[in-house]
């Protein structure tokens, strides 16, 4: 198994490409960092004992006053912005992946029945979908996120506020899924498998699960993989414009919007130091996914 | 139960068992514009006629052809016969019963099955060739436990000249030929008695479509198995064939024992058809080819679909259809032949 794995063509074009071997180092250092942060981060940023005014504003190292406990600088609470980056970039993965994941199950669902049951089901959900993409998604996700809030009673926010921010995000990107599933579950209903399954009567939406889907879901894993650095980016975006997450629970977003406060003061290294991290870890994540989509096009092999 | 219909009289002159019985059989696409489109210009919804008012009957361990061009409806009459699509109009009755019922009970449903033309689309590329095989085993549950599955998996593979090692493979690991054998082993994984064949070899190599042939009619006489076998090649008809039908344009033109036909074709499209065979004793002779295209099946011509290429046509032929006249055991559908003109 390991050994089919290794021989197949995608892992010898993931070998071969340097892109994707970088994108593929970059995005497990910033993964393994955060998944490990309270390990190996050097302070806790969120032990708010150990915090002390004494060590605010702190320059990151290569400038004057600079120190190694602190490689790059402290905020104005004396919190390490390593530290806070690290913490920071678990919510913003976690978010990000529970978001796509919610919305790969839905939109393969929504396109699965849509593609396969055809007539006025696909008409409705497909025109549903043609609608939402006519709104940028991070205003869906805005406006879902404001009416689900606003609905919830103010004690129960701020411990839902998470699972809030990921249905929003997760809701603004479903008809990406949807649309390509539905294509392709379009051309594989037709084809004569599907048929040999319904002469002998196996039920519809066992042919959608173990028949079609698994022919349809290569391209989900592209589109999936792309998303997710949409949806890290979303989440930041929310969580700088204040409406994502509670300051309790800090994101990169979070970290960049405190930090923006202090950019104008000459305290740069508290908000970009947050930027960049997300940058890099956006730039991985859509690199892989792009490297991904061309290894999988049988047209550019 | 619902009750059975009565049998059609003087439709079909046999009044042996049947296994599959076509009744006045029509079956219509709608290929009409989107509904706002039509609106917009006006336009009337169209009709594609794919099968017209067909009727036959295969009597059990028999094989009935249907042979025709491309686009005459072939392989609609195929999908009909195993309940993929609904007939528009007209009944068919598989052991006597409707086939919408028939097929609403596992256990008539069962002893029907069908094989492919395209040996690879029709074996689902990510799944193993054993669960391909066992998956009707499943459907119908004749057989429980992995070990009992796996027995009979390896004893379909075996009886289509594989071995029950090749289960282990996917469908991209096998010829053209031998995928066709294991789209047979799916086949008769249900037990059926009853195979719907859409021209099971006319995507494979000549060589190859020998074998699948014989393989089929060596599994008939072993299994006693009837089929319904479509395909346009009029030799491997020839091979297979006890009865035949000629399509066009979604109508049976001609139809009865192939022996009978392939002796005395009588319907003039049957004719030109025939003529066409390339014949290893008549090398560089002079042939009459069959001129023209196959009309539109959207708006057919008017009276006989075949009269804008047929040689003997005249006034007649041009605003009547024709009807079926019976002569011995050969129904055929032409003016010509009804009034002598086709000496």
């Amino acid at each position: 198994m390991l050994a089919r794995t290794w021989n197949s063509d995608l892992a010898y074009n993931f070998r071969t490409s340097p892109v994707a071997l970088a994108s593929a180092a970059l995005a497990l250092i910033l993964i393994v960092a955060a998944a490990f942060a309270p390990w190996i981060a050097p302070h806790d940023p969120t032990d708010v004992a150990s915090l002390s005014l004494m060590d605010s504003f702190k320059p990151p190292l290569g400038m004057a006053d600079a120190e190694w406990s602190n490689p790059f600088g402290t905020d104005n609470q004396g919190r390490d912005v390593l530290s806070a980056i690290m913490f920071g970039m678990r919510i913003s993965l976690l978010v990000g992946f529970l978001s796509v994941l919610f919305a790969i199950v839905v939109g393969v669902a929504i396109g699965l029945l849509a593609g396969y049951a055809g007539g006025i089901i696909d008409t409705l959900l497909m025109r549903v979908a043609d609608v939402q993409l006519t709104f940028p998604s991070i205003l869906t996700a805005l406006l879902t996120d404001g009416v689900i809030t606003a609905a919830l009673p103010r004690t129960m926010r701020e411990g839902l506020q998470i699972y809030v921010i990921i249905f929003a995000i997760g809701i603004s990107l479903w008809p990406n899924f949807a649309r390509t599933v539905r294509g392709s579950t379009l051309v594989e209903r037709n084809k004569d498998y599907v048929m040999a399954a319904r002469v002998i009567g196996v039920p519809s939406w066992r042919i959608m699960l173990s028949h079609v889907l698994p022919n349809v879901i290569g391209p989900v894993m592209v589109i999936g993989t792309l998303g997710l650095g949409l949806a890290i980016i979303a989440e930041a975006t929310l969580s700088f414009l204040g409406v994502g997450l509670p300051p309790t629970q800090p994101s990169l977003g979070t970290l960049i919007r405190f930090g923006n406060d202090f950019l104008f003061s000459g305290q740069w290294w508290i908000t970009v130091f947050p930027g960049l991290t997300l940058i890099l870890m956006v730039l991985a994540i859509n690199l892989l996914g792009d490297w991904l989509r061309d290894a999988l096009n049988p047209r550019l092999r | 139960m619902p009750a059975q219909p009565e049998p059609p009289v003087g439709c079909m002159p046999m009044t042996k068992l049947k296994v599959l019985e076509a009744v006045a059989v029509s079956h219509y696409f709608d290929v009409s514009r989107p509904f706002l489109q039509r609106v917009f210009t006006r336009e009337p919804r169209r009709m594609l006629r794919a099968v017209d008012d067909v009727s036959f009957a295969i009597a059990p361990g028999t094989t009935f052809a249907l042979v025709g061009e491309s686009g005459c409806g072939k392989s609609t009459i195929a999908r009909l016969a195993v309940g993929l699509y609904a007939a528009t109009d007209g009944d068919i009755l598989f052991e006597n019963q409707p086939l919408s019922s028939a097929r609403a009970q596992p256990a008539l449903r069962r002893r029907m099955n069908m094989i492919f033309q395209d040996p690879y689309a029709s074996l689902n590329p990510r799944w193993r060739v054993t669960d391909i095989v066992a998956e009707p085993i499943r459907a119908f549950k004749l057989a429980t436990g992995s070990a009992d599955i796996q027995a009979r998996v390896g004893a379909l593979l075996a009886q289509v000249s594989l071995t029950p090692r090749d289960g282990e493979k996917y469908p991209h690991e096998f010829s053209g030929g031998q995928r066709q054998r294991i789209s047979i082993a799916r086949a008769l994984a249900s037990e059926p008695d009853f195979l719907v064949c859409d021209e099971p070899t006319s995507a494979l190599d000549v060589s190859v479509q020998a074998q699948i042939l014989n393989l089929m009619r060596d599994l008939q006489q072993r299994l006693g198995l009837t089929y319904l076998f479509i395909s346009h090649n009029l030799a491997v008809v020839r091979h297979m064939a006890d009865r035949l039908g000629v399509m066009y344009l979604g109508r049976i033109v001609e139809q009865g024992p192939a022996e009978a036909i392939f002796r005395a074709p009588r319907h003039p499209y049957t004719r030109l058809l025939l003529d066409a065979i390339p014949d290893l004793e008549q090398v560089g002779r002079a042939r009459t080819p069959v001129g023209g295209e196959l009309p539109s099946p959207i708006a057919p011509p008017p009276g006989c679909a075949f009269h804008p290429r047929c040689p003997l046509a005249n006034a007649r032929c041009r605003v009547e259809k024709p009807a079926h006249t019976t002569a011995g055991d050969v129904q055929v559908a032409c003016h010509a032949v009804a009034e002598g003109r086709d000496a």
